[in-house]
């Protein structure tokens, strides 16, 4: 490889590279200037560093193509995604500062670890061959799981975090050997090769490894039955780190997912639809019923985390140009609606410390009118129901699978939302209907101006729509 | 004048979402302390803003051409253009008075608010939305646009049954949202079908498409799934009894006035024109859930001891009127149908306002609880006898016109139909009467009814309009026939010619 070729891999490689480079930097500037100012300025600085990765790639980045003989790529989906992973984890990482430090988690580990997370993350929707595909996951996993315990005086996050590591571990397993089951059968690493495989018929090694690279991804998108960790998880981990886990890491595990479906496996829609219909089902049913009896508000939107993730399977199901751009919108949609529900959750702190039960929320809307609509509008959008934006998400995808024919798909899937809009509405009623004396301190600026301005974009969102649509569609476009 | 100004039925459909959002500006950014002053504020900017709708639909009507049976004060803006769909609004003659109706219903509704006591400024929003959300679903000529509109009416709804309701409002608010929800997601199913099959969410596009016969079956099921919820038929009723007892005296106002017009709202412009086959086809069956829903919910009105519950249950009584006229697909059936959904608007309006007169003085709907109110109240005993009456449908009363004008329409139909449909107007009779007889006359045995009084000046002004117009539209039924008829009449034209020749 010559030096030319070498940078030429390079400069597709910009987001990466300056979110690598950077949390190495802050790791350094975070270990020598010890002290609480040491950890703020890492803390913002983090922050600023996710925003311009994920601007780089909208700005910075001229050309598309593969890199590293075609184990890397960059093209338009990759560019849509790595914007919105950037975005979405500089908010997260805004929303978690008051946290850490009300706390005493303020560390300069958390930032770090966020922005080597999202360095996975943009790996991830960039994978193009089976290896870098696993080394991406890794690096995100692997962050992730520190995270999630990283409260480590807490039982909870303690039990959170081994839970997470252990069936993550295993997910990685099943994905692993699916890998090497794909591998064998196709002879190649690599998506394009694994492709004209696929495209010369599908044998039943191919088949076997596919599913089990299904069932490994399964597990990082918590589609059920792969979910089990999802509400412990959440409930266990701080809940900045919910909040986070909640959005970037399940937008870059299903833009992972649709790719491999679709561009190496694409030869066999025939094979996988079924499974991905089965996931997506089972993730909607289970997530709507778990979620009615639920009590904790970090537990309830782990439920809806699972069903809003069958609701996105459904779009990749569709296996079609509009499936992906539906897939495009909706999880862009959803991200916005859940990041701001978060900001919701954690102005929930009283002077004893953070609540977390639905039941605290009662009266709201009485005591602290800007709290109680977002919430509302926040709910109503993760509900999908209109005028919120998330209407929208869900409309798409609807109209992705009966246009290709899975019409059965796109009833359940509106029928569950119905069951979904019961337990949306629980918490809006309770933020409505009940009285309830449970005070909240006043939230922090950014918690405070990421709840409302999330909930206002759900309403206001709605004209601009049609420009996330039109980018979204041009990236599905040239995808397929 | 106001033909050629393209945006003045966006700016009507949005002024009172306009004075919504200038409410919460000032609920959102007062000091706590400032709150009191905001509520009271708010009842004015509500009443102006719902005043201003009226004097802009009342524009509407006058300038409304009766001649055409297209779609007029068409606005269209690209709006996500690139997969077909657009945002576009425009009324026709089947939809400019419902537009009317409403924003003539809201200003009431804002007036007779005055018992309401807590958070007043959150109510205020929640009616102005709502305002906006209907006035939108009758102008909507965009599937999408529609559909938004349609579903959206249900968020403020449920906000408002739920706070400011009765003792049970939780159950109802929960049961008012889901009923309509689950009717409605599979209408929302099949407008994508719809979408997918014709490539346009235009509605004046899709007017015009053909759909395989076979298609139209399902999808009229599944819009029909929709509009029975909302209408409500028998036996998808249940939901109204409990969302109109638990909801405040206004809600119950809109519910009856307006949200239940979108039903019949629906099967005029999607149902019958777009799906013509299938409509012919299930005809029969609506004819026999319309005449179920007539003699049923009048028996079950008869034994109800709430006075809300009784007129909940006479209006899906009168709401098979209007499904029975709509499906007689004839221009009498079809323009009596249009005809008795808006003296139902008003008349139902009117009843529930009266009820909310009494409920505000003694908190109770019970019917045991009063009588000989007549001897206190004198001035209230006669504009309640006005409104029973025109429920009843006594002629001179728009009730009576509305009624007939069905009956007449479905008598071409089958004679069997027209003679359950008269059966309910006897049933009707012995309901309100009975239930009239019981509040208003007989001896006043109850001693907290003493101190009651008779109506005061707002509720004047809100019954004034309300009596005027049950009157005149009762004696001079062209005022709404003539607005409607070149639509009504391309309506049916296009409906017979899409049927297949009857053979021979």
């Amino acid at each position: 490889m010559t030096a030319d070729m070498l940078s030429q891999d390079l400069t597709l490689l910009i987001p990466e590279i300056l979110l690598a480079c950077g949390a190495m930097a802050l790791l350094m500037l975070g270990v020598f200037l010890k002290g609480e100012g040491a950890n703020r300025l890492v803390q913002w600085l983090t922050v600023g560093l996710l925003a311009v990765a994920g601007l780089a790639a909208l700005f910075a980045m001229t050309g598309e193509g593969t890199a590293f003989s075609g184990g890397f790529i960059f093209d338009s989906l990759a560019r849509f995604s790595k914007v919105a992973i950037g975005i979405v984890a500089a908010i997260a990482m805004l929303l978690a500062m008051p946290y850490l430090q009300a706390e005493k988690l303020g560390k300069m580990e958390y930032p770090i670890l966020v922005a080597l997370a999202a360095a996975g993350m943009m790996m991830m929707v960039s994978a193009n061959d089976l290896i870098s595909m696993y080394m991406a996951i890794e690096l995100q996993s692997l962050a992730l799981y520190v995270l999630a315990a990283f409260n480590r005086d807490s039982l909870r996050a303690s039990e959170a975090g081994l839970k997470y590591f252990v069936l993550g571990a295993l997910s990685s397993g099943l994905l692993l050997y699916g890998a090497s089951l794909v591998y064998g059968f196709a002879g190649a690493t690599g998506f394009n090769e694994i492709a004209i495989a696929v495209e010369s018929g599908p044998t039943v090694g191919l088949i076997f490894g596919l599913v089990f690279v299904i069932c490994g991804l399964a597990f990082k998108v918590s589609a059920a039955p792969f979910h089990m960790w999802t509400p412990d998880v959440y409930e266990g981990a701080p809940t900045p780190v919910t909040a986070f886990f909640a959005t970037a890491p399940k937008f870059a595990a299903m833009i992972l997912l649709a790719r491999v479906l679709v561009e190496p496996f694409g030869g066999m829609v025939e094979q996988w639809r079924d499974v991905i219909w089965i996931l997506a089902v089972l993730s909607m049913g289970i997530g709507a019923f778990g979620a009615l009896t639920q009590t904790n508000i970090k537990r309830l939107m782990a439920y809806s985390s699972i069903a809003n993730m069958g609701y996105a399977l459904v779009a990749v199901a569709a296996a079609s140009q509009t499936g992906m751009w539906a897939l495009l919108v909706y999880m862009v949609l959803y991200m916005i609606s859940v990041i701001g529900s978060f900001g919701a959750i954690l102005s929930m702190r009283t002077r004893e410390g953070m609540v977390e039960q639905i039941s605290d929320l009662a009266g709201v809307a009485q005591r602290n009118p800007g709290l109680g609509w977002s919430i509302t509008a926040l709910m109503f959008s993760i509900g999908g129901l209109p005028f919120m934006v998330g209407f929208f998400g869900k409309f798409f995808l609807i109209y992705a699978a009966v246009e290709s024919g899975l019409l059965i798909l796109a009833v359940l899937a509106v029928l569950f939302s119905v069951v979904g809009a019961a337990y949306y509405l629980r918490v809006v009623k309770t933020v409505w209907f009940d009285e309830g004396e449970v005070e909240f301190v006043p939230a922090a600026l950014s918690i405070y101006w990421v709840t409302r301005l999330a909930g206002l974009a759900t309403v206001a969102l709605l004209p601009v729509v049609g420009w996330v649509v039109y980018r979204a569609v041009s990236v599905g476009l040239t995808v397929l | 004048m106001f033909g050629e100004f393209e945006a003045f039925l966006s700016i009507l459909t949005f002024v009172p979402a306009i004075g919504a959002l200038v409410i919460a500006l000032f609920r959102f950014t007062a000091r706590p302390e400032d709150q009191a002053l905001i509520d009271r504020n708010s009842r004015l900017v509500a009443w102006v803003a719902t005043m201003v709708t009226l004097v802009l639909s009342i524009i509407l009507v006058a300038n409304f051409d009766r001649e055409t049976a297209g779609f007029q004060f068409v606005h269209e803006i690209e709006w996500l253009a690139e997969i077909g769909m657009g945002y576009r609004l425009g009324v026709d003659g089947i939809s400019v008075l419902f537009v009317l109706l409403t924003a003539g219903l809201m200003p009431l509704c804002i007036m007779a608010s005055g018992a309401i006591e807590k958070r007043v400024a959150d109510y205020m929003i929640a009616f102005l939305l709502l305002e906006t959300l209907v006035i939108g679903v009758f102008c909507a000529l965009d599937l999408v646009v529609f559909y938004i509109f349609f579903e959206g009416g249900l968020i403020p709804m449920f906000i408002i049954i739920g706070v400011w309701g009765g003792q049970n409002r939780v159950y109802a608010a929960f049961k008012f949202f889901l009923y309509t929800l689950l009717g409605s997601v599979l209408m929302l199913v099949a407008m994508v079908y719809m979408f997918l099959q014709s490539g346009t969410t235009d509605i004046t596009a899709l007017l015009d498409y053909e759909f395989a016969r076979n298609a139209q079956m399902w999808m009229w099921l599944a819009f029909f799934a929709s509009f029975a919820v909302k209408m409500p038929m028998w036996p998808v009723h249940t939901w109204l009894p409990d969302a109109h007892v638990q909801a405040p005296t206004a809600g119950s106002v809109i519910l009856a006035g307006v949200l239940l017009k979108l039903g019949g709202y629906g099967f005029l412009r999607f149902s019958i024109p777009m799906f013509p086959e299938a409509s012919d086809y299930f005809a029969p069956l609506v004819f026999a859930l319309s005449i179920i829903a007539i003699i049923y919910t009048s028996l079950v009105a008869f034994r109800q001891t709430d006075i809300k519950k009784l007129i909940a249950y006479s209006s899906v009584a009168h709401m098979g009127f209007v499904t029975m006229g709509l499906f007689a697909m004839n221009e009498t059936g079809v323009q009596g149908a249009i005809f008795q959904m808006i003296s139902h608007g008003v008349i139902s309006g009117a009843l529930f306002l009266c009820v909310g007169v009494i409920y505000d003085r003694m908190h109770t709907r019970e019917i045991a609880f009063y009588g000989g109110l007549v001897h206190r109240m004198p001035a209230y005993a006669a504009i309640f006898a006005l409104f029973t009456m025109a429920n009843v449908g006594l002629p001179g009363t728009s009730g009576f016109i509305g009624e007939i004008m069905t009956m007449v329409g479905a008598f071409q139909v089958s004679w069997w139909i027209a003679t359950g449909a008269a059966a309910g107007v006897i049933l009707s009779a012995m309901y309100m009467l009975t239930m009239y007889r019981d509040v208003v006359f007989g001896e006043m045995t109850n001693p907290k009814l003493e101190t009651i009084t008779d109506l005061n000046r707002m509720e004047w002004a809100i019954f004034i309009p309300l009596i005027i117009m049950t009157l005149w539209l009762g004696v001079s039924s062209t005022v709404v026939t003539d607005i409607t008829a070149a639509s009504v009449d391309n309506l049916i034209t296009n409906y017979n010619a899409a049927l297949p020749a009857p053979a021979q």
